[in-house]
């Protein structure tokens, strides 16, 4: 009994966190990408990477709080940008290629030592670097906590309540801004080219325009994503690795692709099942058959195993619409 | 002039333009029967667009004129290069004689003028959105969108399909009410009005085709190019079809088709031309075309099994579809000016 | 101009460079202070920091990156040190109650043979309640068996010539192993369609496969890479019968495939770290110094030629056999194969083996060459594999085998101006501008429409 009373702390704690707002937020810009655009950006990590390093190293340099975010922001468009045009002309794979692979090296350059002045190197740019910025614009006392039934969290400073309220708005703001525009002829649009894109070109679309602006946008919303999740734990490259991006694909298409809610429900979703799952092993399953160590890597592993059954068996996930659904050919 | 206010399709007030079609085929049978004849008035000329794939010649065509508000067939065996044709016009291919972008090269180099204007170098989406709109073939329904979403996504001057407008819902709302209308009174017409919510896959394969047709017309092109636009629909729903292509001619709409069906080319069509390995190899009035020696020949060559009994009985059978058509034609102007609720 | 670029590039690349303090924080009032002896410390496993802990954590990597394991790394404020050691991963971490000054230290001697510290061994970290402290070593130098090349720090002739030629040898001897595993990729690729992301994870597991037969079991080499061999192939053959086949007939679209084996890669990927741990496993018991004019050892040159010798016989098997010409028919158009009576199951089946079992000899060599395989070598690969592939124009043969020579050459030759670690970031460039220029690939054909 004590054991279930933990394991729902642990869930409440885990939904309310930053952590899963900021994942929650970054699937949404995947989803952008991969299910309404039918983009196969395979490399969103490095969308929130970008974001983390662009905001966290403007700050660290005594740049403002804003400052900050706009360089976050306008890396992420730039980024875009150079993985955008040689290849969302072509086939969808080289987009994937091009994606994962610009990802990867900006993390082992992000991660490089001769670049440690900068970056921090391996060990990236802990949290205390670029957290005051934030937390001097809380609205909320600087000092002291606040406890909402078991959750005790400090109101401004750390893991607080006040970062979590500013990720749930900004996850609130970034929903309706995509359901915003789903909801137009720019989001009909961005569907009929996600399942033809040559019929909405006979149709007189600029294809490769919207692709760009979506790739874009949804980049930007994975940078906004990365920044939150830095605000809560620190910039560390190999944090924000491919793994990562394999995890929000997971995420999406358990929630359901091309749907606005889908990422949210597939986030909170997600991080209970690895809560669960840290919980139980830890609870149940002797350390020689597997150690508190190596439940991470189960978890990957499930992950993996769980992305590959969503999509043969329900690739529209819990949200979506199987008519809907397309992934291009 | 009488269907000006008639909605879907637009009429051009070109005043000199022959948009009675008995004017526009006298005019046209004053047109010498050569490959690459000059129109009277040409839509589209086309020069030196040759396409190759490997060491195949897929297109080859020195010169090509489509009259403005013409019908005109384009015939030609399987694998003639039609369809190649159609791509490398609308900007789906490219020619392999197309101008290197960066200089040298040896001409002739392709290029070609639609409404005067030089298409050369131009994507596909502008190529449509200058008014010259293509189907496919294979057809290229958006299945996974509903048949009214398809028919809205034909639609121009959205102000809704720019990003930042796109928030905005009061700045095309109207708009899309307006294209909403369109559409409507469209899939009446083209008999899929029963079915606009529906998913597109859940569409036959003839209904797909009726659905890019109008989806294409949504945006009131200058000239439609239709590739095989019959093949897979029943015969009761050609026949009707067969009315809207015309009705898009007499309202200005210029029409290129590619079609296997003589019977349908016959009938409708207000010049042929014919197309073999690539080539043209011949132009004319459909009920003389298909005398020449080189359509014969490209038929023969490729094609055994090509009814071409069918062919000796062409001038009869012509006559007499005529005849039917103009009488049909003469009772809906008569009672519907829109020719649709009979 | 450009060379001016050049050299700014390098100033900012070059490995050279040591370290700063990884983190240099602002000590505000409360946290300046040296943490006092009611401070406890706790190494642990992983970091979990509320908001009545601290977290002092990092990761120990050598110059190219690559984990460094079972350094000790302490932890002191005034008190008792506590001492951990670095897990496979090369990282560590410790938990503590109080927020102020720590002074970390990392114990020289613990450090594996070839490494060395780059700027000191002790680190003054700020410690914040709530908060985890990154804290880690600049290392110099590359481990023993790492992922580096052997061939790294050449001993034969130093000059810029001699440099380059070492280069060209080290980048022929890439190209061979990576066109290895391209071609099994690019001809997956041609008759399914499929981009498998998984196919360098058939890579890793041949060099994990010869780990255990002919470093755990003993069976001697040739024998044990036999055996990988054909169990690589196997799984190849399982593979499609277990997995792609049922989905080509439950009709998933490509896109969808290449999601599946996104996620058959993540898994494949961790259940190896989970059976073998973070570390680099050798496939043989012996290491080889280099030699003769190529400075590489004489493992490489033995690979090379198996490798052209391996490559030669595909090339033939594909164009002079019955069953290579099938091959490339359906490749080249599946339906009109399939109705001249080419049964294409097994065709597809037949490329599928051929394809894992030649990624598992890939992976044998590589772990042969390179002294041995990681978790995640394969999926490191893959990204040369890539734009390899695509370089060559995606779905034959013969444009892989070209596209893997020159993501080789121009990977290791980059080296000369670049860090080992940016070799990823040039074979990106070479791809990026091929697309730009002619996206079919070198030797790719365009698809038509409508
Ligand atoms: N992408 C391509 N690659 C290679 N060959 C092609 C390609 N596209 C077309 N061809 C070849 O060009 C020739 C012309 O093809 P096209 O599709 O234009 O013929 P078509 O006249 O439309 O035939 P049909 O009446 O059967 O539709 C054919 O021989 C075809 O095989
Ligand atoms: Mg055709």
């Amino acid at each position: 009994m004590d054991f279930l009373a933990t394991l729902f702390t642990d869930f409440g704690a885990q939904i309310l966190s930053t952590v899963t707002a900021a994942f929650a937020i970054a699937a949404i810009g995947l989803n952008l990408h991969f299910g309404y655009t039918g983009l196969l950006n395979i490399g969103q990590a490095g969308f929130m990477l970008l974001g983390a390093y662009g905001f966290a190293i403007t700050i660290r340099f005594g740049g403002p709080f804003w400052l900050g975010v706009l360089v976050a922001i306008v890396a992420a468009v730039i980024f875009a940008l150079i993985l955008g045009l040689p290849t969302l002309k072509l086939r969808g794979y080289y987009l994937a290629i091009v994606t994962i692979a610009a990802a990867e090296i900006l993390r082992i350059v992000g991660g490089n030592q001769s670049l440690g002045p900068v970056t921090g190197g391996v060990a990236g740019i802990g949290n205390q670097v670029y957290s005051p910025a934030f937390t001097a614009l809380s609205p909320f006392p600087q000092d002291g906590s606040f406890s909402l039934g078991p959750y005790t969290y400090p109101l401004t400073v750390g893991d607080s309540w006040y970062l979590r309220i500013v990720s749930w708005i900004v996850l609130a703001l970034v929903a309706v801004l995509v359901l915003l525009l789903m909801r137009s002829p720019w989001g009909r649009t961005i569907r009929g080219i996600r399942e033809d894109e040559d019929a909405v070109r006979s149709l007189g679309k600029n294809v490769y325009l919207y692709k760009m602006q979506a790739l874009i946008l949804g980049g930007v919303i994975g940078a906004l994503g990365g920044m939150l999740f830095v605000l809560g734990t620190s910039v560390q490259p190999d944090s924000l690795g491919r793994s990562t991006t394999f995890l929000l694909y997971t995420i999406v298409l358990l929630g359901g692709a091309a749907t606005v809610f889908g990422p949210v429900l597939g986030a909170v979703l997600y991080f209970m099942v690895i809560i669960g799952l840290q919980d139980v092993v830890g609870q149940f399953v002797p350390p020689e058959i597997m150690s508190q160590q190596q439940v991470p890597q189960f978890g990957y592993i499930v992950v993996g195993i769980g992305l590959m059954l969503l999509v043969i068996f329900r690739p529209q996930g819990i949200l979506g619409n199987k008519k809907e659904l397309s992934f291009g050919d | 002039m009488t269907d000006a206010k008639v909605s879907g399709t637009a009429v051009r007030a070109d005043d000199d333009y022959p948009w009675d079609r008995t004017a526009l085929r006298s005019e046209l049978a004053t047109v010498s029967q050569e490959p690459g004849a000059t129109k009277p008035q040409p839509i589209l000329a086309v020069d030196n667009v040759v396409r190759s794939f490997g060491g195949v010649t897929a297109v080859d065509v020195a010169h090509l004129e489509v009259q403005r508000g013409a019908i005109t067939a384009l015939i030609g065996p399987n694998g003639a290069g039609k369809t190649t044709f159609f791509n490398l016009i609308t900007g789906f291919d490219k020619p392999s004689s197309a101008k290197p972008r960066f200089g040298g090269g040896n001409g002739p180099f392709a290029t070609w003028r639609f409404q005067g204007r030089s298409l050369g170098a131009t994507s596909a989406f502008r190529v449509a959105q200058t008014g010259m709109v293509r189907t496919f073939q294979l057809t290229k329904a958006l299945s996974a969108m509903t048949v009214m979403d398809n028919m809205l996504l034909g639609a121009k001057d959205q102000p809704g399909e720019h990003i930042l407008t796109a928030l905005f819902r009061p700045r095309w709302k109207k708009r899309e009410a307006e294209i909403r209308a369109k559409a409507e009174e469209l899939l009446v017409r083209f008999k899929l009005d029963a079915k606009k919510d529906d998913y597109a896959g859940s569409l036959s394969g003839g209904q797909r085709k009726l659905l890019e047709m109008a989806r294409a017309l949504m945006s009131d092109p200058a000239m439609i190019m239709l590739d095989e636009p019959m093949a897979g629909v029943n015969p009761a729903l050609t026949q009707s079809l067969l009315g809207h292509i015309q009705d898009l001619r007499d309202r200005g709409t210029t029409v290129l088709f590619v079609e296997h069906d003589m019977h349908m080319v016959r009938h409708i069509s207000d010049w042929v031309v014919v197309m073999a390995e690539g080539k043209i190899v011949a132009e004319g009035p459909p009920d003389t075309v298909m005398q020449h020696q080189a359509v014969v020949d490209a038929y023969l060559g490729s094609h055994h099994d090509q009814d071409l009994g069918d062919d000796s009985v062409l001038d009869e059978d012509f006559e007499q579809a005529k005849a039917q058509e103009d009488a049909e034609r003469g009772e809906r102007t008569a009672a519907e000016p829109d020719g649709e609720k009979a | 101009m450009l060379v001016a670029a050049l050299g700014v590039l390098s100033g900012l690349l070059l490995p050279a460079l040591p370290a700063q303090a990884s983190s240099s924080p602002t000590p505000s009032a409360s946290s300046s202070a040296a943490a006092g002896d009611s401070s406890a410390i706790r190494a642990t496993a992983t970091c979990a920091q509320t908001d009545t802990t601290a977290c002092v954590a990092g990761t120990l990597r050598d110059a190219d990156t690559n984990p460094v394991r079972g350094a000790t790394v302490t932890l002191a404020a005034g008190g008792t040190p506590v001492a951990t050691k670095t897990s496979a991963e090369g990282t560590f971490s410790f938990t503590v109650t109080a927020a102020g000054r720590y002074t970390l230290s990392l114990d020289e001697s613990t450090l594996p043979e070839g490494l060395t510290p780059g700027n000191g061994t002790e680190r003054t970290i700020t410690a914040r309640l709530g908060a985890l402290s990154p804290a880690g070593f600049a290392l110099e130098g590359a481990q023993q068996g790492g992922e580096t090349d052997p061939e790294a720090t050449p001993q034969g002739d130093t000059s810029a010539f001699g440099r380059f030629w070492n280069q060209v040898s080290l980048g022929l001897l890439l190209g061979l192993l990576l066109a290895l595993g391209a071609i099994g990729l690019s001809l997956v690729y041609g008759t399914t369609g499929l981009s498998n992301f998984a196919h360098a994870e058939q890579v890793t597991l041949g060099g994990f496969l010869g780990y255990v037969f002919a470093v755990q079991l003993g069976v001697p080499f040739v024998l044990a890479g036999v055996i990988v061999i054909v169990l690589c192939a196997l799984t190849g053959t399982v593979q499609d019968r277990l997995i792609w086949q049922p989905l080509r007939r439950r009709g998933l679209g490509l896109t969808q495939l290449m999601v599946v084996t996104i996620g058959l890669q993540l898994a494949l990927q961790y259940v190896y770290q989970f059976i073998f741990g973070g570390g680099v496993r050798p496939v043989s018991r012996t290491i080889q110094a280099n030699t003769g004019p190529l400075n590489i050892t004489p493992n490489a040159y033995i690979a090379m030629a198996i490798s052209v010798v391996v490559l030669i016989g595909v090339g033939l098997l594909l164009q002079r056999t019955r069953i290579g010409r099938a091959t490339r028919a359906v490749a080249d158009n599946r339906p009109l194969a399939a109705a001249s009576g080419i049964d294409v199951d097994r065709i597809i089946r037949l490329v599928w083996t051929i394809a894992a079992g030649l990624a598992g000899l890939a992976g044998l060599l590589y772990a042969l060459v390179y002294g041995g395989i990681a978790w995640n070598t394969g999926a490191e690969l893959l990204l040369l594999l890539f734009p390899a592939v695509t370089l060559g124009g995606f779905g034959t043969a013969f444009g892989a085998l070209v596209g893997s020579l020159v993501i080789g050459l121009v990977t290791q030759l980059s080296s000369l101006v670049l860090t080992a670690q940016l070799r990823y970031a040039s074979a990106l460039l070479i791809l990026i501008v091929v697309l730009i220029f002619r996206p079919q690939g070198i030797l790719g054909r365009r698809s038509r429409v409508g």
